[in-house]
């Protein structure tokens, strides 16, 4: 009783600010805690955390003004971003710099990574092709939509960056998948991707190889990638139901565990807060993804309910393949904890995204369907 | 038309809606999955978890590089880093600290400062982290912990490096000390490769090339048994031992300086004028810098804060004395540049000098005056009527700009941390600090260094030094090389002018250095037979100022010395050889008679030491160290009986 009276305020604000007051309350709680958790991780160190709610701050302005821009505005732009990011990256390719691996874009101002834009970009540019074709789409235009994923994707992954190339092949192969191709097609594709892989094997870097190597026996390698997912592993293990308590991590704080804010953020929440921390925020997103699948179901056209749920589905898959990650389900890819581990563009364009499902939700024919 | 070709929207709505609810159902799977994953290593595979992150795998210890030596321009060692053992406590393996302290006072004892640096410890640092208890163990205690060590779990004996200042009192102030991290220090090293450290320059040089001489920490990745002992060693990045800095400080002119001043309140320094390099830079009294290395105990400090002389100021950066008679060779070298006087010019010193028009009179030293005198007679026997007129005819405000470009009013720029700026009267800064106009009779008592101006030791060796070397000014420098670890090879700094020369004119630097020579070597010069016995030519000039009013008093012939030295600070200022200057020289007391009977001779024994040191080949910074020891003892001895300062 006592919650429905709360919530009757909130609903009246979804009519006057657009946002979706559910997703909104959902994407506000995950930052909070993303701070929180994050202020453990650097060990209270107030500059990473500013920095980081400052990047917050940002990207819900964007989500906010994002939200204004109608799905049918954003379909017809969509080409053109598509391109442009793409030739973002070819342009870092060419004189990018970065760690080892040039990812980054130097704007004087702003410094971010173009490959993160076609996590958004390739979605986009998937349902607008394949919203105007008929659907289930035929053969002929799977094999178009493959080329428009396949380019990104192998540009990504030239940088080198295999982990944010899959990611962006997924968030594109969701959009197929959701567009509503048969099941014995998804069963082929899957096949030749099976084929695929050991030519993909053999085209990959050393380190790339050796991180899936890893996967399969971390103890082989204590020092490299496998000491990584053990003391992950440890980090987590010890953490029991209730956790050691905040900021008392010996794994994470001892810098047993390394990139504890960034990659390996989810391990410091299993040291410190436990399986119940864990749960707790499993269940945030669980019920973000929910809310955003919602929307998009009751988006208004094919192209904001494929994109909208392209956007969805890749939200998950970017917790999936962190959270298998430090529980040393899956290899290490360097894919960030959505809003929680420490980086700006990764969040700024994850809000972005967000601001894209709120504009599908504030355009929404408002009619019984 | 095939119907397949054709778009259906409320087709590809269901289609839709039924896709997007397996996907629905793929993400409670995937979340489900890796719920069920956490659960399996944080409930079932728990206590295996917590065995292995509480005890063996693997430990990352830190390595603390080996901080950086200083080092005089001989290669004598003035701070260097002695082996030593520390008892350290790591809280979370105590199972109860308080009956483990007083157990362990049984064995090794520990004071009441030990306990209150401990808890401070234990605040700072997380309870895993070894905090340390009682710093430099002797044998006997490392011996007796050893037997007793399995009585103490948490409780470790860790070698470490310990900061040791060889000539204690001497360098004190200049070559500084260094700390614990305190938590303001700590904060700023979070999250830097220095979050380790435990020692940090706290003062002088120590603190201003912090960055230098810290060097890069390292680590090694141990693997460790359930007691925490290490087993093997997996990978070792070694540290990366700080810079030794070589100073152009001279231990021979720092003691020569030092005995000079003899405990008295005061500084003295020395600056080769060619270079701005500094030889000697002495506060006094002074202290020992040992005691604040790992940290002073509370008795210690609170008699260094006590002591009514104050022996932890600084008083050559940080001292303000009033520059009195010292500043008449520079408004003497203004008055002839800006064409106010030319050396002929005479003025009648009648013992009372009156502004035109006004009734309040301004005195000289001796009652009747000097009679007629010219520039270099009135520097000699330092006449204030002189430069009282030359004051008002400059007036304050070309006064004022000349002056600021021997550096008065500003900081020097020297290597060191807190330099005070001293106080260059000029209309605007009277307005500016207390909002009232500028009177004349100020510029003319301004004319002979007294009313606002404020000046430090260092400041005005800073003057003479750009006045000695012809007008060019060059910064004072500490530092002289660099040395990126033993054995390899020492890098001097450049030394470089600093700015345009302030002399143009070669004849006026020879008539105003004639009058300090003639203040050493005239029959009324007021510090002669300084130069007695001396084999170089000096060229100085005395300065006394007052402390209090003497309105009074000045004539009061019964005054004893004794008296006297309470009222006036003395000074005085010299260079040599006087026509090719090599080293220039202030000292200053700050409570003592005369500038030439006090304070001159302090100079004179630099100049001696200074005089000893030409004749030895240059040695300099050929890279290896002289230990103290290998320096002839008396320098050692004096310094240390006199650290502590004050008798």
């Amino acid at each position: 009783m006592k919650i429905q009276v709360q919530l009757r305020p909130l609903l009246k604000l979804q009519a006057s600010t657009w946002l979706d007051p559910l997703l909104m309350i959902g994407l506000l709680l995950l930052a909070g805690a993303g701070l929180f958790i994050l202020g453990s991780a650097s060990n209270l160190n107030r500059h990473v955390v500013m920095a980081q709610a400052s990047r917050f701050a940002l990207g819900f302005a964007l989500l906010w003004v994002v939200s204004h821009i109608s799905p049918a505005r954003l379909k017809l732009w969509t080409p053109w971003l598509y391109a442009a990011s793409t030739m973002l990256v070819v342009l870092v390719l060419i004189l990018g710099e970065g760690r080892g691996a040039s990812r980054w874009l130097d704007l004087g101002i702003i410094r971010f990574q173009p490959s993160e834009l076609l996590k958004l970009t390739t979605p986009m540019m998937l349902a607008w092709f394949l919203a105007a074709r008929p659907l289930p789409p035929s053969w002929r235009d799977l094999g178009i939509a493959g080329v428009l994923i396949a380019v990104p994707a192998a540009l990504i992954a030239k940088q080198p960056d295999l982990g944010t190339a899959v990611l962006v092949a997924v968030s594109g192969g969701f959009v197929i998948f959701l567009s509503g191709v048969s099941w014995k097609r998804i069963g082929l594709l899957l096949l030749i991707l099976m084929v695929a892989a050991p030519v993909a094997w053999h085209s990959m870097h050393a380190y790339q190889r050796q991180r899936v190597q890893t996967m399969l026996n971390p103890e082989s390698d204590p020092l490299g990638s496998g000491w990584h997912i053990m003391q992950s592993e440890i980090a987590v293990g010890s953490g029991g139901v209730l956790g050691k308590g905040f900021l008392k991590g010996t794994q994470s704080q001892l810098e047993f565990l390394p990139e504890h804010t960034t990659d390996f953020i989810f391990a410091v929440v299993g040291e410190e807060f436990g399986l119940l921390g864990v749960l707790i925020l499993l269940t945030l997103y669980g019920f973000i993804i929910w809310r955003s699948l919602w929307i998009a179901v009751h988006g208004h056209d094919t192209y904001a309910r494929l994109l909208g749920g392209a956007l969805a589905m890749s939200f998950f898959i970017y917790v999936l393949v962190n959270g298998g990650m430090i529980s040393g389900l899956l290899p290490v890819v360097g894919v960030p904890l959505p809003l929680v581990s420490y980086g700006g563009t990764s969040a700024v364009t994850l809000l972005i995204g967000f601001g894209i499902l709120m504009s599908i939700h504030a355009h929404r024919k408002l009619m019984p369907s | 038309m095939n119907s397949k070709t054709v778009k259906d929207p409320r087709r590809e709505r269901a289609q839709f809606a039924r896709r997007a609810w397996i996907g629905l159902a793929v993400v409670m799977l995937g979340l489900g999955g890796l719920s069920a994953r956490f659960f399996w290593l944080q409930v079932v595979k728990h206590q295996e978890y917590v065995t292995r992150s509480n005890q063996n795998s693997i430990h990352v210890r830190y390595l603390v590089p080996p901080r950086g030596m200083i080092l005089d321009r001989h290669g004598v060692v003035l701070a260097e880093n002695q082996p030593a053992f520390r008892l350290v406590v790591i809280p979370d393996r105590v199972p109860h600290m308080q009956a483990m302290l007083t157990r362990l006072k049984q064995v090794v004892p520990w004071s009441r400062d030990d306990l209150r640096r401990f808890k401070q410890g234990l605040k700072e640092h997380r309870p895993f982290q070894p905090v340390p208890l009682r710093m430099r163990l002797n044998q006997d205690e490392i011996a007796r912990f050893a037997i007793n060590r399995w009585r103490f779990p948490g409780v470790e004996v860790q070698p470490y490096l310990r900061r040791y200042y060889p000539y204690g009192a001497l360098f004190a102030h200049v070559v500084g000390y260094v700390g614990r991290v305190n938590q303001r220090e700590a904060a700023r090293l979070r999250d830097t490769p220095y979050a380790e450290l435990d020692q940090i320059g706290k003062t002088g040089i120590e603190r201003y090339y912090e960055d230098r001489l810290r060097g890069q920490p390292g680590y090694e990745l141990v693997e460790v048994d359930a007691d925490g002992r290490p087993v093997h060693i997996l990978q070792r990045i070694p540290p990366k031992p700080g810079q030794n800095l070589y100073l152009s400080l001279d231990v021979g002119l720092q003691q020569a300086a030092y005995t000079g001043l003899a405990g008295r309140d005061g500084a003295a320094v020395a600056i080769d004028p060619r270079n701005g390099q500094v030889l000697a830079m002495v506060s006094s009294p002074s202290f020992d810098p040992n005691l604040f290395v790992g940290g002073i105990s509370e008795a210690d400090y609170r008699s260094l804060l006590e002591n009514p002389h104050w022996p932890l100021l600084d008083r050559a950066l940080r001292g303000m004395y009033p520059p009195g008679s010292t500043i008449k060779p520079y408004l003497a070298v203004a008055g002839l540049e800006l064409g106010v006087r030319t050396p002929q010019d005479t003025v009648l010193s009648t013992g009372e000098f009156y502004i035109p028009g006004h009734s309040r009179g301004y005195r000289d030293d001796v009652r009747g005056g000097f009679g007629r005198v010219d520039l270099v007679q009135a520097i000699e026997m330092s006449v204030n009527t002189y430069f009282y007129k030359l004051a008002l005819d400059m007036g304050i405000t070309r006064m004022d700009t000349f002056m600021a470009k021997f550096g008065f009013g500003r900081a020097t720029g020297i290597d060191l941390q807190g330099e005070a700026r001293g106080v260059l009267p000029s209309p605007a800064w009277k307005r500016a600090r207390f909002g009232k106009p500028w009177y004349l009779g100020e510029t003319v008592i301004a004319g002979i260094g007294q009313g606002y101006w404020v000046i430090t030791p260092l400041q005005l060796t800073h003057a003479l030094a750009i006045l000695a070397d012809r007008g060019v000014p060059h910064t004072p420098r500490l530092l002289l090389a660099t040395q990126n670890g033993p054995g390899a090879p020492v890098r001097r700094v450049p030394t470089l002018p600093a700015g345009q020369p302030v002399i143009a004119k070669h004849q006026d630097w020879k008539v105003v250095v004639q009058g300090m020579e003639k203040v050493v070597y005239g029959k009324r010069g007021t510090a002669r037979g300084l130069g007695d016995g001396f084999p170089f030519e000096i060229a100085g000039k005395t300065g006394t100022a007052e402390r209090y009013s003497r309105t009074t008093r000045a004539w009061e012939g019964h005054l004893s010395t004794a008296e006297l030295a309470k009222l006036h600070r003395a000074l005085f200022e010299g260079f040599t050889p006087a026509n090719d200057p090599q080293i220039a020289a202030v000292a200053i007391l700050g409570s003592a008679a005369w500038g030439g009977q006090d304070a001159a001779p302090i100079v004179r024994k630099i100049f001696d030491a200074w005089a000893q040191q030409r004749g030895l080949p240059d040695h300099t910074l050929r890279g290896d160290y002289l230990t103290p020891a290998a320096r002839p003892p008396q320098v050692r001895r004096a310094a240390e009986s006199s650290a502590g300062g004050v008798p």
